[in-house]
Parts: structure tokens; C-alpha cells; sequence
């Protein structure tokens, strides 16, 4: 039997010399390009990184391809950012150029450093997921495709613009937290096979995972029974047993958040709030959700003040303002229900008309 | 064989950002499953809805996870991807490579998967995608010869995560690719062995900017800070304002209003007890402002998606520990915090919702925690307090 529990590769053993001898010695860095980040270290050494979009999903010509770029220009080292972006790592300044003009000529895209819009966190979608209601992969294509001036810094934006899509309200990325979230979501009450039920559904584990009651026990079929009138298509009675269906090719579809952030820097963590409740499905290329991003992109660069992320710029114009500037509806959607809701409701007679 | 057409994913090939539809064609010019993929795709392209099963349980010996069952719901038209599993694999800490270990992954994976990966997935592996049952131990056994192990799945410590931290950042307060890979270690058995409730997180960014959100996407986020104040370059401050730098505007900036620019004497100064360690001077600045000395990390704990209760943004836990290796102090919270929560959540009950149900003041007393006014936004605004037995007098 193979060795188990040795953990991953050593990343002491994949970095380039002159991280091992800069580590934790770097003083500053730079944007001398878009798409390129030059690190300088105390002691005067310099190390270039070259950031190229990719599609997260890749082959292994694509990895092939990569590694062989490494290897001319940067003795094989590279890195993966945590937005999925390849990263060359640079330690002879004078490969830099050649380095870049094989990337130009390979249509390789160079960018989403700083002041852009980098590559998106997403999800797996229909490619490989039980649970998905639209393609991350699809809808990030379809955004990327129209923002790349975006990424490669032709267009300049206030501060950075993160975005995320996750194909359900698992939201396997960081939608609850990015300037702009594509998340798909469900419309319709799950529907329940009873005669598989009766034979593989665990009803007690089942009825235990609704967060809101909605599910009972159906002693007369041994299945369960749902109350359509507390669901709330979260989902998570699907995951635990299999007789139960959510998807519905008509009604599933996405809906838009924007104002979300990680980053403490001037304001705290803020969560992503509903912007657009539901647009429909519409493969292979999502044109409503594209318009809508770029949309919320072109009204938040037009306004928003430097260094001012989406949800800051929010907080300081106000969401009544949001929705006019935007042009958006305000329903009933929008207002919340679940267990913060009432945190969000507002106490003060500051507003703006 | 008939070549069957993709006439809507053709639509994805256009453009200028890299396409994923290419490289599952590139994929399918060798492997039939990759081949069995792209078409059920179109399909779910057409009708709108996927087409894998609830999933079904594979292994491999000596692990509990790692690997993930995937079955399509069409193996009649599909018969490439009748099994089409997932392999997770732990990626180098910082996702850091060499063309070397690149290649030989690719090798063993073309020999026994689809030739198609995630790089990377959301918690952060090498997502390996699509093999069969008969090929997962082969195909491990090969991965673990080339020196990559699996990562975790179900209800385990899933694979950990970091920023790039001190190999490549000035900002980093702590070596966060270093804490990984010491926790990862340290933690393989909980990591492939699951015997928790759901899944537990632990993500660690260098800094406040927090470039892996940790704070969002983990039970446990380790976030680089420091305790003394921050390091001003007055002659590099003096460059950047003789570059026409906007300083007011920085000035303004500051969240605390911690800094004042002196114009006549060319002198920023900082206040130290007002500044939260935001970053954002530091962002605007690099030249001039930096970190400060007495460095370590806050942790937070309980952030996560919205199943089951609500998204979460981790809540402060320990405003400063100090983090250096082997991380002892740190290993032991993480060892309070999951026996407490094994001991007490319900199925797929994450720590924070677990937190909401039985109260903060009671975690913090289980786990051994002094109630602190940085974990709060702001005291309690009801009468309604708990007392013990104890803090009561006895009347009569």
C-alpha cells in the first residue's frame, strides 16, 4: 500500500531562489505595467511577477503550456493566485519583456493586478455538480468576455471590483462577500418521489435539516411532506436525500448582489446585498446577467469616489440612492426575512429622497 | 464514431477571455470521458439543467475523503462518465509550482483521469476532474509516488488555505504559508479522516486585506496583525508628496482619523492608540508606511456560506496571539474549538451557527476564553441576563 498522511508538496521545494533568500525581507512593491507586479526586497533584490488570466477549468496542454513558459522565462517557477489567475515569477529582469511578448503573441491575458477587475471565484456548475442551477464556468466566460478591458487595465476603475459566482446558495465561493455576486437560486417547492423515499430517505435527518420547519414526516407513505408556505428553496433537503428534486429548468435562475468585500482596509467586512432577485437562464452566454454587470460596474466606476469599493460607495450615497442611480426596482425581494433580518432594517430618519 | 456537434458551447469559444469550453475540447482530442463531458454539457446547455447524480460513496485505502463519487444520470449516452469522480488534492501552500511537479501531475492524471483539472477549487486543492472507480487507486497511489496526498471532503478539517504571505508580500505580519503547512501536517488524521458534524475550515491571510478571505469563508480565520504602531518613512512620505501623491486624501481616508499631515514641517504622523490596522495607508504607500514590529495574528471564528443559518463573517475570537512555529497555543484553541463543537452540533450544524444556538458567553466559558469588549460591536442593549447558581445569593 502507497504511503499515506504526508501532506503536500513542500512549498520549500517548489519557491525560486530569490524568494528562499527575500522571504519575509520584502519592502515594498510596484505596478510598473498592468498585469505585473515588481517586489522589491531589503536588500535591494527585485522579483517580477507576470499574472495571466485562466479559466480555472483547464487541460493538461494547459498546464503543459504553462510549464513550458515557466521554464524559458523563469526557471520553471510559477504560482496560482486565489483568484485563480497563473502567476510567472520572474527572477532575471531581462527576460521580463520576452516573457510578456510571448504572452501577447500566445493571447495569453495579462492583467488583473490593483486597480482592475480580476479574474472571478466561482463554482463548478452543470460541468460537474450535483447540485448546480446554472454554469459558473458559462456566466463567468460570458461576464469575463465583455470586462477583459477590465482585467488588462485599457479601462481603469476607482478601486478593485471583486466578483463571484456560485451556481447555488452553497455559494462554494465568496459571494456572500464580493462587490458583485452572481448566485443561481430556485423559485420552486422541491418535489418528493414517495416510493423512493419510503425506501432510501433517512426522515429524521431529513426533517432535522430545514431551517425553517418546513419539513415533516409522512407516516402514510413513509416519505416526508414539505410546507410549501415556510420553504424557502434553500436546498438543503436535497443533499440529504436523494427522493427529493429541486431543479426546474423554468423557474430556476440567478440573482445579482452587490457590496460585499473580505478586506479591512478603511471599513469593516461587509456582506453582498440583493440587487437583482431573479433573471432567467439563458445559456450559452447569460446575455441579461452580462448587461446587468456591467451595468452595476459603469454606475459604481461613474460615482463612485478613489479607493472606493462598491459596498463603500454604497454606504456612503445610501441604497435609496443605489436604486435610483442604478435604475433598479425595489420589492418586496429585497427586503430581508431570514435571521439577520431585522438587523437590517432601518432606525433612524436619515434618508435621502 | 458520429461527431456530435456543441453548437451552443461553440458560442464560449469566442471572445477574449480563456475559454474553458477549449480546454475540454483539448481534453477530448485524447480522453473519452472529457469527450462524454463536453457533450452531456451541450445538453445541459439545451434543457437547462444538470446532469450528475446525488452523490454516491468512493474511497481509497487509508482515507476517509479526498475523494468525491460522481455519477451522471445518463450512463446509457453517456457511458465515459457513467463514473466520473472527483480527486482532491492538497495544493502546495501559496499554490506555488514548478514546471517539474506540474508535468508529473499531469502525466499520472492522463494516465488513469480526464486530463482535466480546477486549478483551483474554492477551498483551495488541485481539483482533479473525472475518473472511474477502478482507476481512483491506481491513480492515488501514482499521485502519492510524485509526492502529492489528497485533501479533505465531508465532515473533516478540509484542506487548508493561505495568501502568499511572507514568499512574496511586504504587508505579511505572519508567515501564513509556513502556519499551513505546519497545521496541515499536524492535522492529516483530522483532515482524512472524517468524524465531525460537517466541515470545519481553517483559512490564514498574512494581513488585514485579507487576499484569501479568511474571514468569510472559514470556521477558523487566522489574520495577520501587529500590537505596536505602525512604521512611517518621512523621506519616502516627502517623495511621494513631491510626486503630487494626494495626501489629504489619505488623511481623510483614515477610518480612526489616526494620521495628520503637518504641510509646513512635510511630517505624517501617526497616533497608535487610535489606529485599528486597517491597511489602507499601507496599501496607498508601500514605500512609506509599513507594518509594525510586534507582529501576530487575531482569530476569528465561525464565517461560512449561507447553508444552513445565514452566511457568516468570522467574529473576533482572540484579539492578538502571537504566532510562532510550532503554533502550540494556536493547535490548542483549534483543539477546544472542534471538541466543543463535535460534542454539541447537530448534523451539519457549522461552529457559528452552533455559537448562535448556545450562546457566546457559554462557548467562550467552554472553551476557556475571557469575554473581551473587541469580540462585541457593542454590549447588550436587553435586561434580560443569565446568572449561575453561584453569582445568586441564596434567600432564606
Amino acid at each position: 500500500m502507497a504511503k499515506t498522511d504526508f501532506g503536500p508538496p513542500d512549498f520549500r521545494e517548489l519557491i525560486p531562489p530569490v524568494i528562499k533568500e527575500n522571504y519575509g525581507n520584502w519592502k515594498y512593491h510596484t505596478v510598473p505595467r498592468p498585469g505585473v507586479l515588481k517586489h522589491v526586497s531589503h536588500t535591494g533584490a527585485v522579483m517580477h511577477s507576470v499574472r495571466i488570466a485562466s479559466p480555472r477549468l483547464v487541460s493538461s496542454q494547459f498546464i503543459r503550456n504553462i510549464s513550458d513558459i515557466a521554464e524559458t522565462y523563469c526557471d520553471g517557477f510559477l504560482r496560482f493566485t486565489t483568484r485563480n489567475n497563473v502567476e510567472f515569477l520572474v527572477s532575471d529582469e531581462s527576460k521580463l519583456q520576452p516573457l510578456i511578448d510571448e504572452l501577447d503573441a500566445k493571447d495569453y491575458l495579462i492583467g488583473g493586478v490593483g486597480l482592475s477587475i480580476s479574474n472571478v471565484v466561482h463554482t463548478q456548475g452543470w460541468i460537474h455538480c450535483k447540485s448546480a442551477v446554472t454554469d459558473a464556468s458559462g456566466i463567468t466566460k460570458s461576464i469575463m468576455d465583455d470586462l477583459a478591458d477590465y482585467f488588462t487595465g485599457k479601462i481603469k476603475v476607482p478601486s478593485r471590483l471583486r466578483i463571484a459566482v456560485a451556481c447555488c446558495v452553497n455559494m462554494c465561493g465568496a459571494c456572500h462577500c464580493s462587490d458583485i455576486s452572481i448566485v443561481g437560486i430556485h423559485r420552486s417547492i422541491p418535489v418528493i418521489n414517495h416510493e423512493l423515499a419510503s425506501k432510501i430517505c433517512e426522515v429524521p435527518t431529513t426533517v432535522a435539516s430545514c431551517p425553517t420547519g418546513a419539513i415533516r414526516p409522512n407516516p402514510k407513505e413513509k416519505s416526508i411532506l414539505i410546507n410549501g408556505e415556510k420553504c424557502m428553496m434553500c436546498g438543503n433537503c436535497t443533499a440529504v436525500c436523494p427522493a427529493i428534486k429541486i431543479m426546474d429548468p423554468v423557474n430556476d435562475g440567478v440573482s445579482i448582489w452587490v457590496g460585499g468585500k473580505v478586506s479591512n482596509a478603511r471599513t469593516a467586512p461587509m456582506f453582498s446585498r440583493l440587487a437583482i432577485p431573479f433573471i432567467p437562464n439563458n445559456p450559452p452566454r447569460w446575455p441579461e446577467v452580462t448587461d446587468a454587470v456591467r451595468h452595476l460596474v459603469e454606475v459604481w466606476a461613474a460615482n463612485a469616489r478613489d479607493e472606493e469599493r462598491m459596498g463603500e460607495w454604497i454606504g456612503r450615497i445610501g441604497w435609496e440612492r443605489f436604486f435610483k442611480l442604478t435604475d433598479l426596482p425595489f420589492t418586496d425581494k429585497h427586503i430581508d426575512d431570514f435571521t439577520h433580518a431585522t438587523t437590517t432594517f432601518r432606525s433612524t430618519t436619515q434618508f435621502k429622497f | 464514431m458520429d461527431e456530435k456537434k456543441t453548437p451552443l458551447l461553440d458560442e464560449l469559444e469566442k471572445g477574449p477571455w480563456p475559454s474553458f469550453i477549449t480546454e475540454i475540447k483539448k481534453a477530448a482530442e485524447t480522453n473519452a470521458g472529457a469527450k462524454d463531458l463536453l457533450h452531456m454539457l451541450e445538453k445541459s446547455y439545451e434543457e437547462k439543467i444538470g446532469h450528475w447524480k446525488h452523490g454516491g460513496i468512493v474511497g481509497v485505502k487509508g482515507y476517509g475523503g479526498g475523494v468525491v463519487g460522481r455519477y451522471c444520470d445518463l450512463p446509457e449516452d453517456f457511458p465515459n462518465i457513467k463514473e466520473f469522480h472527483t480527486v482532491r488534492l492538497n495544493q502546495p501552500a501559496g499554490f506555488f509550482y514548478t514546471a517539474d511537479k506540474l508535468r508529473q501531475l499531469a502525466d499520472v492524471w492522463d494516465k488513469y483521469g480526464s486530463g482535466l483539472y480546477n486549478m483551483h477549487g474554492s477551498t483551495g486543492d488541485a481539483i482533479l476532474l473525472g475518473t472511474t472507480t477502478e482507476n481512483l487507486q491506481p491513480c492515488v497511489d501514482e499521485l502519492s509516488e510524485i509526492g502529492f496526498d489528497l485533501g479533505g471532503s465531508g465532515g473533516a478539517m478540509r484542506t487548508l488555505s493561505c495568501c502568499v504571505g511572507q514568499a512574496r508580500c511586504e504587508k505579511a505580519c505572519i508567515d501564513s504559508m509556513d502556519i499551513i503547512r505546519d497545521l496541515t501536517i499536524h492535522y492529516q488524521n483530522e483532515i482524512h479522516r472524517p468524524a465531525w458534524p460537517y466541515k470545519f475550515k481553517i483559512k490564514v491571510s498574512a494581513c488585514a486585506n485579507d487576499c484569501c478571505a479568511a474571514s468569510a469563508r472559514s470556521d477558523l480565520a487566522v489574520i495577520g496583525t501587529w500590537r505596536d504602531t505602525l512604521k512611517i518613512d518621512m523621506d519616502a512620505v516627502r517623495e511621494y508628496v513631491a510626486n503630487g501623491f494626494k495626501i489629504d486624501q489619505l488623511i481623510r481616508k483614515c477610518p480612526t482619523e489616526a494620521l495628520v499631515w503637518d504641510q509646513e514641517k512635510q511630517e505624517l504622523n501617526v497616533c497608535g492608540e487610535d489606529c485599528t490596522r486597517c491597511m489602507h495607508c499601507i496599501n496607498m504607500m508601500p514605500k512609506a508606511i509599513s507594518i509594525g514590529s510586534e507582529r501576530g495574528a487575531t482569530l476569528l471564528v465561525g464565517g461560512k456560506a449561507p447553508v444552513v443559518k445565514g452566511a457568516m463573517i468570522g467574529w473576533v475570537l482572540v484579539p492578538f496571539i502571537k504566532m510562532e512555529a510550532p503554533y502550540t497555543e494556536l493547535k490548542d484553541i483549534i483543539e477546544k474549538l472542534t471538541d466543543w463543537w463535535a460534542d454539541h452540533a447537530k448534523n451539519r450544524e457549522r461552529i457559528s451557527e452552533l455559537i448562535g444556538r448556545m450562546g457566546l458567553a457559554n462557548f467562550l466559558a467552554a472553551v476557556g476564553l475571557k469575554p473581551l469588549p473587541q469580540m462585541v460591536n457593542a454590549p447588550r442593549s436587553n435586561p434580560y441576563i443569565s446568572w449561575t447558581a453561584e453569582e445568586v445569593e441564596k434567600n432564606g
